[in-house]
């Protein structure tokens, strides 16, 4: 079928001005023709026109009820006196104050007034859960687990100390952060910057390696001690087991924040690290804050507090 | 075909002067091209895509500097005005084809980075999410569309004004002026030069050359329109018209930027602040009002009445339908910005103005559907027409959805969430995909004289495949939209969000596989659409040669068939 062959048999149809009836339809045309196509003269459809003008009407109701109109210092508020802002204001107000009741007893405690009052705990660990999510999954895992580079927070291996208080002050503070009093240490270069040859991280790394019997090259342990001790001591301690007051890790086990295979080590002590753990003070509340350092205490590591601080 | 014996006696047949203008365009953007590919003497921002970027423009402005001179120079063109220039539609034709390809492909790409980011993640910064997302929203409405609109235009407006294009060779200059725009804006989006505007990121310089190329394509149209051999105007040409000038202003005004330098990639937009988000999406809104929507009601207009070969089924409601679409649509922007920093009375306005425009819309819908009265039995065995007559469903589906959407209170669950995508995509692929696909399955037999399709069998293939895929598509995105707003606003019973971001974006794995494997149908039926189009042109099948006698080719202005050969 083709359309070329429609046309022919019509061949007058360009020229045609006279309305013709159209029999399936029950219409007249218009008699404009153009490309053989013509037009009927059909009334709109009483429905259509129906909902068009209710829609009108619905659209003129809710122009007037609600804000609208531009005025030339303000705008017309609507019968109603809705505003999106103030409602807004309202929510965030109501919300305060029916939290107030918690979130007052949270700030400036400590974790025994907390767990000792089962409302109050119950109310810190879901603003914590909820805070944790919004805030802290991005780098720690929805559920703390961690990630290379960010540290797990399920386990009890903390770098800035594990205790209510201490990861309180992390979160407050930060690692590496803005906040002045951040808590702040140096992982060098030692490669990059020249302070230690290849060889002499090679032998770093067979003295690390052999804490859990992993290198098999004794005269390079060897080595490596005598370096590390020169070296690393200051920071990571005569035993290599880390010194959680300046966030320096133990090296004697096999969890590694960076990884702990020999490729990673290496890659560790030829470009440093310097991760960052934000200060969450200026962006958080410091009851959300308390409710944080609950919960993520709470996920399974948290030490007891120091009886005396 | 034996022209030769036409020519002598042919009083319509005169010489082409029309290329020689064209340099004032050409040479001076060439030596801008030049400068801004020369280097980095000139402070530019992001030098090196810059330089190749303005040398791909070089490159091609210098090829059609050259083609000018030479053709002008040697043997200037002759055209016969009293044919229709059809070779321009035939090249959009193949265009439109090839850039659907492309934008569909783009989009089956990035559904699959979302739903398995592990292996269609790659190397490099080129194949990234923020670069092909761009990429595949710019391929298919500006490309893929955009060739849809001007080849389908330049078929109709000659047809139904029974004249030849105006403008000589200017058709020519808005085909390929139109191609390199498409050229510059991927090339760049790959390379991250992007102005960062939804649906407009081209940067500047970009932006100006469609200008231009798009102020030539309005004047070649009016200027034909202005030279009509029929009393009145058709109404397919009343949306054209509306489209044309729409976007032209549109795009000027939402792409108002100072670069940085004049040799430099990077501008900075005039707009700032809440300002810019209106007019982002009085723009984004608008794309979607005049460019998707009046432009291919403009193809509907034309290709179902011609196809299914039945009157138009009401002028009146045609004539009211226009006028309330062109006069409502402009206004709705604002409902993208619900809930944000744009005044609630803009929000309001927005708002009803969308709600108004729900039977506007649908006015089209029904003109579309009535007009198969007394040919329903032909969608039996034409899938062409059932392409044709599916995607007016889907045109109602997505303009009673977006008045839905639109309201504040049903907008608060569906904003920023898949269902939008769900939306578009029912519109973009139902509505704006079915109509095109409606209207090359016409073309291509028209334009290359064929008796019909190389197979009709492909047809139902494609209608099939495409369709499964749509309803794939959004049911998909419906869940997964559906699913996110309730998540998001989901609380504990102490008050604080039940679920974290991430937990909101695990669920959504499934549906976005079953969004991948919709769009890779789709594209499959566009791959089919694709050969089927090659066999028709190739002659194969039961797409055999109408065999015309150039003798008796009438001459316009006096009422011709619609076969009428080209003059090219």
């Amino acid at each position: 079928m083709s359309d070329t062959d429609n046309t022919e048999d019509r061949p007058d149809m360009g020229d045609r001005h006279e309305p013709r009836f159209d029999e399936p339809t029950g219409q007249y045309t218009t008699g404009h023709s153009w490309d053989g196509i013509e037009e009927l003269n059909t009334p709109m459809p009483r429905w259509w026109l129906g909902i068009f003008y209710a829609s009108i009407v619905i659209a003129l109701i809710y122009a007037l009820l609600m804000p609208s109109i531009p005025l030339i210092n303000s705008h017309y508020k609507g019968l109603l006196g809705h505003s999106d802002r103030k409602a807004v204001a309202l929510d965030m107000v109501n919300m305060r104050t029916g939290r107030a009741q918690f979130s007052d007893k949270l700030t400036g405690v400590d974790l025994e007034n907390i767990m000792g009052d089962p409302e109050l705990f119950r109310f810190a660990m879901a603003a914590g859960k909820s805070a944790f999510g919004d805030n802290c999954a991005t780098c720690h895992g929805a559920g703390g687990q961690g990630f290379k580079g960010y540290p797990n927070l399920n386990d009890d291996i903390w770098i800035w100390g594990g205790t209510f208080e201490e990861i309180r002050h992390t979160l407050e503070v930060g690692v590496r952060a803005s906040h002045d009093d951040t808590q702040f240490n140096l992982m060098q270069a030692y490669g990059r910057d020249g302070l230690l040859t290849r060889d002499e991280i090679k032998d770093l790394t067979e003295y690390l390696l052999a804490f859990t019997d992993r290198s098999e090259n004794p005269d390079a342990v060897a080595r490596g001690k005598s370096l590390f001790a020169e070296n690393c001591v200051s920071c990571h301690g005569a035993e290599a087991t880390g010194d959680q007051s300046q966030g320096a890790p133990n090296l004697t086990d096999l969890d590694w924040l960076y990884g702990g295979e020999r490729a990673d080590i290496l890659e560790t002590l030829n470009n440093g690290r310097q991760g960052v753990m934000p200060n969450w003070n200026e962006r958080l509340s410091p009851d959300t804050i308390t409710a944080l350092a609950v919960y993520v205490h709470a996920l399974g590591g948290g030490e007891p507090s120091n009886p005396v601080e | 075909m034996s022209a030769l014996t036409h020519t002598t006696a042919n009083p319509h047949i005169k010489t082409d002067e029309s290329m020689w203008p064209m340099l004032f365009i050409l040479v001076p953007v060439m030596i801008w091209a030049m400068f801004a590919a020369a280097g980095p003497g000139f402070g530019t921002f992001a030098g090196v895509p810059m330089k190749f970027h303005a040398g791909i423009m070089l490159t091609a402005l210098l090829g059609g500097v050259v083609y000018i001179i030479g053709k002008m120079g040697s043997n200037p063109p002759t055209i016969d005005h009293s044919r229709y220039a059809d070779k321009v539609v035939k090249y959009g034709v193949i265009a439109t084809t090839f850039w659907g390809i492309v934008g569909m492909s783009a989009g089956v790409l990035i559904a699959a980075q979302m739903t398995w980011p592990g292996i269609f993640y790659f190397d490099g910064a080129w194949t990234n999410f923020g670069r092909l997302r761009p990429l595949h929203t710019s391929a298919v409405i500006f490309a893929f569309g955009g060739n849809a609109l001007i080849a389908t235009s330049f078929y109709v407006v000659q047809r139904t004004c029974r004249t030849r294009l105006a403008g000589g060779s200017w058709p020519w200059f808005v085909f390929w002026g139109y191609q390199l725009f498409i050229i510059m804006a991927a090339s760049g989006y790959l390379m991250g030069i992007t102005g960062g505007k939804e649906y407009a990121e081209p940067e500047w310089y970009v932006d100006l050359w469609l200008t231009i190329v798009w102020v030539a394509y309005l004047l070649v149209f009016l200027m034909t329109l202005a030279k009509r051999k029929e009393p009145h105007i058709y109404v397919a040409n009343w949306f054209y018209l509306a489209f044309i000038v729409t976007v032209a202003i549109l795009h000027i005004v939402n792409n108002l930027a100072l670069p940085v330098a004049l040799t430099s990639a990077k501008s900075y937009g005039v707009y700032a602040g809440v300002q810019d988000a209106m007019t982002q999406w009085w723009y984004g809104h608008n794309a979607v009002g005049f460019f998707l929507t009046a432009g291919f009601l403009a193809i509907m207009y034309y290709f179902i009445p011609k196809r299914a070969n039945r009157p138009i089924w009401s002028y009146k409601l045609s004539i009211v339908h226009f006028w309330a679409v062109i006069f409502i649509y402009i206004w709705a922007g604002p409902h993208h910005l619900h809930y944000t920093a744009l005044p609630q009375w803009t929000q309001t306005l927005g708002m009803v103005f969308s709600i108004m425009l729900w039977m506007p819309s649908w006015g089209g819908m029904i003109n579309g559907l009535m007009t198969l009265q007394g040919a329903w039995d032909k969608l039996r065995t034409d899938p062409v027409l059932r392409m044709l007559v599916v995607s007016v469903a889907f045109y109602g589906m997505a303009t009673f959805e977006g008045p839905l959407m639109s309201i504040r209170y049903v907008n608060a669950l569906s904003h920023y969430t898949d269902w939008g995508i769900g939306h578009v995509h029912s519109g973009a692929l139902g509505w704006n995909g079915f109509v095109t696909f409606g209207a090359l399955y016409c073309l291509v037999p028209w334009l290359w004289k064929k008796k019909e399709l190389y197979s009709t069998k492909l047809v139902e293939w494609h209608f099939w495949l495409a369709t499964l895929g749509i309803v794939f598509y959004i049911t998909a995105m419906w869940g997964a939209g559906i699913s996110q707003g309730l998540n998001w606003r989901s609380y504990t019973e102490l008050g604080f969000l039940e679920y974290s971001f991430i937990e909101t974006v695990s669920p959504l794995h499934v549906f976005f596989a079953i969004r991948t494997l919709g769009g890779f149908l789709f594209l499959l039926g566009t791959l089919i659409m694709a050969y089927n189009i090659r066999m028709t042109i190739k002659g194969r099948g039961n797409a055999t040669s109408i065999v015309t006698n150039a003798a008796s080719d009438p001459v316009m202005p006096s009422p011709v068939p619609s076969t009428l050969a080209p003059a090219e």
